[in-house]
């Protein structure tokens, strides 16, 4: 006899997690769910912050998507990289940029960085790290620039550089050796490039392209790809068989001969819905 | 004919051979069957090592520092030895198992200079030995909890080597092991990008820029550090070097607080 779904908890449902272990352990294997693998990054330079990001989303050992995009909108002065399981990400950051939007319709201002911090945390501690989503969120509004990294059980730091994802480490090697404060634009947006390269080369959860999104007092330009650092091969030759490769010997056409014509009308059968 | 409170294991009915109902343990495979169990973690560790090859010759480095799990307990451990003109080790992992290859070593190499063997123990020659007692070791449920770079001179040619406490045994022209292998092999591959060769200044420099990184950024890492030079005139290992004067933790101006 089938349980029926308790709809009235809103959040995660923990009423199958007996079941599921024990499926497990008698050897059913558990779908994996899509992960970003990823390198992301930001820094805070002169003029406000650089974000930065890989664009190869997993699947277990699959690469599920080559060029996804993991730089995500929440507000014209603020953008999120996200690390972690694909769905929740998505889901969160969108949650997060309508949120935010009515707070800017409701208070008639530009939303601070801060209040975009404290609204995701407060939501993924709240579901106390079942909601896999480790972000990297910068943004400038009219007090300075920030860059945070929020973790997936709702703990944020404010730092000048950072990285998350299986990548984080060799994107971090290239920021420890070589971030500086007040960085001009064009050394910053190499050094971010740099430092997804980094991740994109030596992590194999992350590859493809080196997104980059910079964001000053004036705005946000996001340059999707920023480096296509992987280029697909480029064939050397046509392998195609010319015409007139195989000789025609001789040619024979038989047409199809109607031999009889008859109508037959096709009774609706009614669904089996007993 | 059960005599009560008398076993068989009284009365043995050959000497030396196997008696019914036990494991017997086959003559010159002592560990086998004994049912021991043997230490599978590593209590005084090291961390990293990172060695590269240069245009000149080979450079190896590793800090020293001896961890009882997160207690820096000995931090003079020098984890770099000059095994030969030709070799140099440096190891990662348990320090007891550590000392006791270099040992083994050290009289390995003693009785080829006693024994008059002129062709000295390369680099190469060094590598593929590790990787069989390692393996070996591996196999029996007994292994030497240890990362190994070898790094020195294989016929002229410039080696780097890597053997892991599983048998894993590789050569390549960058090679660090534990964290080094997350933070300094993507620095020193992105920076022969740049340049091919590197020269030994380039190689010294980059080096110490990768264990400055990993102090940054490595729980168990520390200043002072060893470093090794393998050219085809010999090995010099330099000691007690310290990095801390280098750190730059001028980004602390930038930290308060968490949002």
């Amino acid at each position: 006899m089938m349980e029926v779904v308790d709809n009235s908890y809103p959040g995660f449902q923990f009423s199958n997690f007996a079941r599921n272990e024990n499926l497990v352990a008698k050897g059913f294997p558990m779908p994996n769910s899509r992960k970003t693998g990823t390198t992301i990054a930001g820094i805070v330079f002169k003029d406000g912050v650089v974000l930065g990001a890989d664009t190869r989303a997993t699947e277990g050992d699959i690469i599920a998507d080559k060029n996804c995009s993991k730089i995500h909108y929440l507000q014209p002065n603020m953008y999120c990289c996200g690390a972690g399981t694909a769905a929740d990400l998505e889901m969160t950051t969108q949650l997060m940029a309508s949120q935010l939007e009515l707070h800017r319709l409701n208070t008639g201002r530009q939303v601070p960085v801060v209040a975009a911090n404290r609204m995701l945390k407060q939501m993924l501690f709240r579901y106390q790290g079942y909601i896999g989503a480790a972000l990297v969120l910068g943004g400038v509004d009219k007090h300075d620039s920030h860059i945070y990294s929020i973790h997936p059980h709702g703990s944020t730091d404010r730092l000048p550089y950072t990285t998350m994802g299986s990548g984080s480490l060799a994107a971090m090697s290239v920021f420890e050796s070589r971030w500086k404060p007040n960085m001009e634009a064009k050394e910053a947006k190499q050094l971010v490039r740099d430092a997804i390269a980094g991740g994109v080369f030596n992590d194999l959860g992350s590859g493809s392209n080196i997104d980059l999104c910079i964001i000053t007092k004036d705005g946000a330009t996001m340059i999707r790809p920023y480096d296509v650092a992987n280029v697909k091969g480029q064939r050397q030759g046509k392998y195609e068989y010319k015409r007139g490769t195989t000789e025609v010997l001789s040619t024979t056409v038989r047409p199809i001969q109607i031999v009889a014509e008859t109508v037959k009308k096709v009774t609706v059968e009614e669904m089996d819905t007993a | 004919m059960a005599v009560p409170g008398v076993c068989l294991q009284d009365f043995p009915l050959w000497s030396g051979g196997p008696t019914p109902g036990h494991f017997y343990n086959f003559p010159g495979n002592s560990k086998m069957n004994t049912g021991k169990s043997h230490t599978m973690y590593p209590s005084t560790s090291g961390t990293s090592v990172v060695g590269l090859v240069y245009d000149g010759g080979v450079m190896l480095a590793a800090d020293s520092l001896g961890s009882y799990g997160s207690l820096a307990r000995f931090r003079d451990v020098k984890r770099l030895f000059k095994v030969t003109d030709k070799a140099a080790l440096a190891c990662s992992g348990d320090i007891a198992d550590y000392q006791f290859i270099r040992e083994v070593i050290e009289q390995k190499v003693r009785d080829d200079v006693c024994g008059g063997y002129t062709r000295e123990l390369n680099a190469g020659a060094l590598h593929c030995w590790l990787t069989r007692v390692l393996y070996n070791r591996r196999s029996r449920f007994d292994p030497l909890w240890l990362e190994c770079v070898v790094a020195g001179y294989k016929d002229d040619e410039p080696f780097l080597g890597y053997v892991d406490k599983i048998g894993t045994a590789f050569e390549a022209k960058e090679v660090a092991t534990g964290f080094g292998l997350h933070f300094a092999v993507p620095m020193i591959r992105e920076a022969r990008e740049k340049k091919q060769n590197l020269s030994c200044d380039e190689a010294r420099k980059l080096l110490t820029e990768c264990l400055k990184v990993l102090y940054y950024r490595d729980c168990r890492a520390h200043f002072k550090y060893q470093l090794a030079d393998i050219t085809p005139e010999g090995v010099t290992i330099h000691d007690d070097l310290n990095l801390k004067k280098e750190t730059n933790w001028e980004v602390a101006n930038y930290i308060s607080g968490y949002e």
